[in-house]
């Protein structure tokens, strides 16, 4: 046994486990490259073997650097949280951000403009990915890892589990994520939506996944509090249910180990039927539930109020994450998905428009005797709009699944439309808001200017207004040019007509994405300003009231 | 003890709360997806349906590379509108060899579901190489790199091998000749032509890209579109034998 005063340093048996994995993941990718079917495969090879190198460097600079004794759990009687992660996590999203914003206006511009195409790494069809992407996953995933990691720790009054884990967990999300964008403009993609990325890094991604579950469920068992609070149902429903998603959907049998070409294990009508239910969920989990994790901790953290309802919020978890893994075939309406699984998606659909409803109502009512912060506090007012706009789409959502509205709307730029107000209004506003808020405790100091949030909430929501706006008219427009008729009985346009229509539109819709973009930018500097001045945060900090 | 307090089970223990989040999310995806795979009904009894020749694979393997999907749908409604401006409704058993599906959600481009025959190879290749000389209104990026490209298809068997583990009907000599087929397929007049025809129904054999001397990922490209909706002939198809 060491001596109590004076402990020997010995490395871990996670350290060291962790450094022979790298080092043999370093010797397996060396290889891969050598032999790889393709330039793009070796390189991303290549890729893997840095990181595994850095990462055994890492775990010995850091064991080299770090005291002998274990980190304490708990000082002076608080719990010693672990921030470092989180704070990497919350750069990469605002990086990452701007990076899909940016990637996203520029094939706005493509569509609008096809000269811009360059082939063949930035035709639009390797960039749209790269968009959706960057924003769901990068973006979203890292505000859904910063946010989850904070908030677990703080509601249950305990650090955060593991050691290596969290690191190992932002880590190497990052790089999958960067593995993925760049296979998209290497042409290395399933083609299959919202779960482009193939084989190798789907496994970097499970395995970072399953970290991931493990380190979020053993700070929930080490919690001093009796209760798991309501924001961790939704965090632990949405960690699991991805899980599950990705695995179903990516099932998928590699040509070689030296190829990054892989043939998914389902075909056809089933294959469409997998991945709508892992479309939409992916919608329904990762878009919704982790987000409305940070609406029930972030919200009645600011407004400085309880919960509106905690009955409700029981009712709303269980309701909502029953019914949405129903909804996928809503995708699929007029398909040859045999009918009855078209009429189930579309019923749950409608019925999730309650759930959806009632969440929205527990988050708005959460300002019940605080609508006046709504006046002198910019990021408060970004969050209640974002719940707004959840309301909106959550309307929108079930009217579309409804089959003779879908006849209309499917295939056009309606879907487009309705899926920012969502992706634009709800999870980009509810994350602002968030990371408005989590920068500033974090660093602990004050936000530097709530002039800069007003500005970046207003041009930011005009952006979103023109670009809803422009995509409803262009929808609705191009659905009816589809099925027009003349007197004589003959379709009235040909299809190219109907793709002339959409020009000016299609402009609109990039200037609207051009302001959010700038907003992003206003919102970036000023959280630059905040991390980098000397002043400390006063130390006030309000305690949150219990939602019972 | 009410309902309400028993929820404290699901919040005062963590893996209990996991088994329910598990099991409430398993019954909907259980429901809609398992039925699809013993259901016979789900895919149509049709005639002409093959897997893809190896130079149509590997066009496939291009169009799923390239993203393709983003804009173009493979899926005619049965609505007037779409059968009158594609063709035929489609068939769950068109796409049954597709790993995976293409089927699409978007329009920016036209459906492709039934282009095969549309349009001559010449065609294909201008538009691949430059979409606005032909179709002076279109959005689509320019694709003339395809046919500066050799294809590769060094590994072809191994593509055809491991469709054929996933359920598709290809043959041992089918996967062996892989190779040699791109060739034969590519080669207008081949003498192994026939051969090919046979295992191959409705097979087009001939260059495609308008460059006999090189097989380019513009062949196999143009190949592939060539044969979308071509195999079930709708003269003699039934739809009422197959109500669903």
């Amino acid at each position: 046994m060491a001596n109590a005063l004076a402990p020997t340093k010995r490395m871990t048996i996670g350290e060291g486990g962790a450094a022979l994995t790298f080092v043999a993941l370093a010797f397996l990718t060396l290889v891969i490259a050598a032999r790889a079917y393709t330039p793009g495969y070796a390189f991303h090879a290549y890729l893997f073997c840095a990181a595994s190198v850095a990462a055994v460097f890492a775990i010995f600079n850091r064991y080299f650097s770090r005291p002998a004794a274990p980190t304490p759990l708990v000082i002076d009687g608080k719990p010693n949280y672990n921030l470092g992660p989180i704070k990497f996590a919350s750069v990469a999203a605002m990086f990452w951000g701007i990076a899909a914003f940016a990637v996203g206006v520029y094939i706005a511009l493509e569509l609008s403009f096809p000269a811009l195409n360059i082939e063949p790494w930035f035709n639009f069809g390797r960039m749209r990915p790269l968009h959706t992407s960057a924003a769901i996953f990068a973006f979203g995933g890292n505000v859904l890892l910063a946010t989850s990691f904070y908030v677990v720790q703080r509601t249950c009054r305990a650090r955060l589990a593991g050691d290596l884990a969290p690191w190992f967990v932002i880590l190497g999300y990052n790089f999958f994520i960067v593995i993925a964008g760049t296979g998209y403009l290497l042409g290395i993609t399933h083609s299959k939506e919202y779960a482009e990325p193939e084989w190798y890094a789907d496994i970097l991604l499970v395995a970072v996944w399953v970290v991931y579950l493990l380190v979020f469920l053993g700070t929930l068992m080490r919690r001093t509090e009796p209760h798991i609070y309501v924001a961790n149902w939704f965090y632990l429903a949405f960690i699991v249910t991805i899980a599950v998603l990705v695995l179903g959907n990516n099932a998928a049998v590699p040509v070689s180990i030296f190829s990054p070409k892989s043939y998914i294990v389902w075909a056809g009508v089933q294959d469409a039927m997998v991945q709508w239910w892992y479309g939409h969920n992916a919608v329904g989990f990762f878009l919704t539930a982790g987000f409305l994790a940070i609406m029930y901790y972030f919200i009645p953290k600011r407004a400085e109020r309880p919960v509106y309802s905690y009955r409700l919020s029981i009712i709303h978890f269980w309701a909502l994450i029953f019914l949405y893994i129903w909804a996928g075939p809503h995708h699929l309406h007029y398909t040859a998905l045999p009918d009855w699984a078209q009429t189930l998606g579309m019923t749950f659909s409608i019925m999730l428009w309650m759930p959806s409803w009632g969440g929205m109502i527990n988050g708005i009512m959460t300002l019940s005797g605080a609508w006046d912060k709504l006046r002198t506090d910019p990021v408060l007012r970004m969050m209640v709009v974002s719940v707004a706009f959840y309301g909106m789409s959550t309307f929108e959502g079930p009217m579309m699944s409804v089959r003779i509205v879908n006849s209309l709307s499917h295939y056009t730029n309606w879907t487009i439309g309705h899926v920012h107000s969502g992706a634009l209004g709800w999870v980009a506003y509810v994350s602002f808001g968030a990371l408005y808020c989590l920068i500033p405790w974090l660093w602990n100091r004050r936000l530097y200017s709530l002039k800069l949030v007003n500005w970046h909430f207003w041009i930011s929501t005009i952006g979103i207004v023109l670009y809803i706006t422009s995509m409803w008219v262009a929808g609705i427009l191009q659905g009816l040019m589809w099925r027009a008729y003349t007197s004589l009985g003959f379709l009235e346009y040909s299809f190219v007509e109907t793709v002339e229509a959409m020009h000016p539109f299609y402009v609109i819709r990039a200037i609207g994405g051009i302001l959010f973009l700038i907003g992003a930018l206003v919102m970036a500097f000023n959280l630059w300003k905040t991390v980098t001045s000397a002043e400390e945060a006063a130390p006030e900090r309000t305690v949150l009231v219990p939602a019972e | 003890m009410s309902l309400w307090q028993k929820h404290a089970i699901f919040e005062k223990n963590s893996i209990v709360l996991l088994i329910g989040i598990l099991i409430v999310v398993a019954i909907g995806g259980l429901v809609e997806i398992v039925p699809l795979f013993y259901l016979k009904n789900t895919i149509e009894k049709v005639d002409g349906m093959r897997p893809y020749t190896p130079l149509e694979l590997a066009g496939r393997d291009i169009y799923v590379r390239e993203g393709c999907y983003l804009c173009h749908s493979q899926m005619i409604r049965p609505l007037r509108d779409e059968v009158e401006r594609y063709g035929h409704y489609s068939l769950a058993a068109e796409s049954m060899y597709d790993h995976p599906f293409q089927w699409g959600s978007e329009r920016q481009g036209p459906d492709l579901a039934r282009i095969g025959g549309k349009y001559s190879d010449d065609w294909h290749r201008d538009h691949l190489r430059d979409p606005r000389s032909v179709v002076p209104g279109s959005i689509m990026p320019d694709y003339g790199f395809l046919e500066q490209t050799d294809l590769d298809y060094s590994h072809i068997d191994q593509n055809l091998r491991v469709q054929a583990e996933l359920g598709t009907p290809y043959t041992k000599q089918d996967i062996a000749d892989a190779k040699k087929d791109i060739v034969t397929q590519t080669t207008a007049d081949s003498p192994d032509a026939g051969d090919l025809a046979k295992r191959y129904p409705k097979v087009n054999v001939r260059d495609f890209d308008g460059d006999p001397k090189r097989i380019t990922e513009a062949d196999a490209l143009i190949a592939y579109l060539q044969t979308l909706g071509t195999f079930v002939d709708f003269k003699l198809y039934n739809d009422k034998a197959n109500i669903r």
